[in-house]
């Protein structure tokens, strides 16, 4: 799950990192108020959406007082904004963040990740901070630094040190930014984070190390041991239909295509996909319906697949390796019965009791075609979804 | 011949008695393996399926003789088992349960790290030597005893070519799923050595997956260390850069671990790549034919 910067920020300063003082708003006025409460000075209001390269898209600005901070907020709430990460549709920003200006003496980068080969976290600095730091690693990669922590042991002091040294600290900005990077580890750890970056970390004119952004991804898999963290989430950032999909347990991402997509398993859901594409169609989306599929998910999988109004056929590719072929028919019968689909259905389907299920699925009067094999049925079902159209 | 489990292996079902374990446990003895018992904490000295119950692996290992263990706990408790599973000195420890947090999962690694278990998984299938024994919930009646080494990092895909291969009427060693964390016990690199040593293994079926870069390091040790020839396949061809295609670890982040890159490293490598997942069984008819069909 992504979060907001200014909600990371939050968790940060619970694990003693510092940050630039400053509240989220979605309002011109409450961004005025803000303003004035840090001080009546220049203020920065950045756009809160869960996408990078905000900057450039116009999504950070900068205000001398109050009353620029309201005029800039208003502009921003409400506005699409479209960045690198973004895609071209872009996303409507419904809350900014106001934070105190600081006068910066040095961009730093800070990144802490699980190293999946060397299977630990990986902590990250540079002095290159600031900027797209994908392109600093193709580009310069001995600009980054790299330590693996040891699982067991944690982010060691001295580790610590040796990368404020390899990017140029010295003194107390060295001392704090060796603590800082302690404390994101500490919170990475108590967060169950999959991602922090800090991007830039700051050191100001005084020497003060602040984190001035936060872009921190928590592991859904250990949500249910941080249910305060659940109330993180911002559903606006989500494709309506994902959000459904959720509820019934099933893995849905929408994509560009004709083609909708029912599978069991996450590898054969994309091998589904890559075999539509081959056949000359683009699938509609990708849709795992897990191991199970009761009639109850399948039902729910075919209100979402239609509920895309691109959908001109659709796929179901089910290999049943314990769920049983007739069990299946029985639940994809019931739903395009009930839901009244009316568009083309190819299924393919394999295991057990495979020819009773197809044959439910022929003397059930509906609109199916059934295929034996994968490519027999991207072939049909893109041959379907091109006569539709 | 086969790898990782035949026809002596002792099977330890770990969640025996919750919903899937009972059912594989079932599955498993039926097919032939030897059942010797499950662990579920608080229900020791119970029957369950007529299987014996233990309340700790240890006792079940001391008690049973177990070498092997398959793992049906819930997610929030699974790191544990498999750390409970190696302190134990079980050999092989397969890990079925999806949804483990990424952090437990690395400090099991870090445990089992310099201990003698081998950990599959875990989000895997587990896997089967057909005719001998399986462990995880690969259905047994797709498979076929022959001389083809399946290691993929799905599942359902995984029976996919399975099929195809038992359709064409060529078997396997063993069918092999080493799951689609991030975080994994068994890489395919750890597989292809073992059906590189495997005599009946004549040739192998790799099938990634976007994300990572697991099949790129296997390209380089296909191309140094093994011998035999190798059919790739991998999924997400079609998927798009920044989206988790349900698996944890099957995502393509800062334009890393595309299938188009993992495609041509394993093609570089010797490895027979095709572009089609209906198009696995029919590769490696092929080069089995052309090899002379031993």
């Amino acid at each position: 799950m992504k979060i907001h910067e200014y909600q990371g920020k939050a968790l940060l300063t619970q694990h003693g990192v510092a940050t630039p003082r400053g509240e989220p708003v979605f309002s011109a006025d409450e961004a005025a108020a803000v303003a004035e409460r840090l001080g009546g000075g220049r203020v920065v209001v950045k756009a809160q959406i869960h996408a990078g390269g905000r900057g450039k898209g116009g999504g950070v600005k900068l205000a001398d007082d109050p009353t620029g901070a309201a005029r800039i907020a208003g502009e921003m709430l409400g506005m699409t904004l479209v960045t690198a990460q973004t895609g071209p549709a872009g996303r409507v920003v419904s809350r900014v963040l106001v934070e105190q200006g600081l006068d910066i003496a040095s961009e730093l980068y800070l990144g802490l990740l699980i190293d999946r080969a060397q299977q630990r976290p990986l902590l990250m600095a540079s002095a290159a901070g600031g900027m797209d730091i994908e392109q600093v690693a193709a580009d310069t990669p001995e600009l980054i630094h790299k330590v693996h922590v040891n699982p067991g042991l944690g982010l060691a002091p001295f580790q610590a040190r040796g990368l404020a040294d390899a990017i140029g600290l010295t003194g107390a900005p060295a001392r704090k930014a060796a603590a800082l990077m302690q404390r994101v580890y500490a919170a990475f750890v108590a967060v169950d984070a999959s991602m922090i970056e800090i991007n830039p970390l700051v050191v100001t004119a005084e020497g003060e190390v602040l984190a001035l952004d936060a872009k921190i991804t928590l592991d859904d898999n250990a949500s249910s041991r941080h249910p305060d963290l659940l109330k993180l989430r911002d559903l606006a950032e989500e494709e309506e239909l994902e959000i459904e999909a959720s509820k019934h347990e099933l893995n849905y991402i929408r994509l560009d295509g004709t083609i909708g997509c029912m599978v069991n398993g996450a590898g054969l859901a994309m091998a589904t996909m890559d075999i539509i594409k081959l056949a000359g169609g683009e699938p509609a989306n990708f849709l795992d319906v897990g191991g199970g599929a009761s009639a109850e998910q399948i039902r729910a999988a075919f209100q979402i697949l239609l509920s895309d109004t691109q959908v001109k056929a659709v796929l179901i590719n089910i290999f049943g390796g314990i769920l049983r072929c007739d069990v299946l028919a029985e639940g994809v019968i019931a739903a395009v019965t009930e839901l009244g689909v009316d568009v083309p259905v190819v299924i393919r389907m394999e295991g057990t009791n495979v020819d009773q299920g197809k044959r439910m699925l022929r003397d059930s009067g509906l609109n199916f075609t059934t295929a034996d094999s994968m490519g027999e049925a991207a072939d049909l079902v893109v041959g379907l979804a091109a006569a539709a159209q | 011949m086969s790898i990782l489990i035949d026809a002596q292996t002792r099977l330890l079902v770990q969640g025996l008695t919750g919903r899937e374990g009972t059912f594989h446990a079932r599955q498993a003895a039926d097919y032939g393996t030897t059942v010797v018992g499950g662990v579920t904490p608080g229900k020791g000295g119970t029957t369950h399926d007529g299987f014996p119950v233990f309340n700790t692996v240890e006792s079940a290992v001391r008690e049973t003789g177990a070498d092997a263990s398959v793992l049906f706990v819930p997610p929030s408790v699974a790191a544990d088992a498999v750390m409970e599973a190696a302190d134990a000195g079980v050999a092989l420890i397969v890990c079925i349960t999806e949804g483990i947090p990424t952090l437990d999962m690395m400090r099991a690694l870090a445990f089992i790290e310099g201990r003698s278990s081998r950990l599959i998984g875990p989000n895997c299938p587990g896997l089967i030597s057909p005719g001998r024994a399986k462990a995880g919930i690969i259905p047994g009646h797709i498979c076929r005893e022959g001389r083809v080494g399946i290691v993929s990092k799905s599942g359902t895909l995984t029976y996919e070519a399975i099929h195809q291969l038992t359709r064409l009427g060529l078997g396997q060693t063993t069918c092999l799923g080493i799951g689609g964390d991030p975080l994994i016990g068994t890489s395919f690199i750890d597989a292809l050595q073992m059906f590189e040593d495997d005599a009946a293994t004549e040739a192998v079926v790799l099938i990634g997956e976007i994300g990572g870069s697991a099949e790129e390091d296997a390209a380089d040790f296909i191309k140094a260390s093994i011998s035999k020839p190798v059919v790739g396949f991998i999924a997400g061809q079609t998927a798009p850069p920044g989206r988790r295609m349900g698996h944890a670890g099957a995502i393509i982040a800062g334009g890393k671990g595309t299938a188009a890159e993992k495609m041509v490293a394993l093609s570089a490598a010797g490895v027979t790549v095709v572009d089609s997942p209906s198009e696995i069984g029919g590769a490696v008819a092929r080069l089995l034919t052309s090899d002379g069909d031993r």
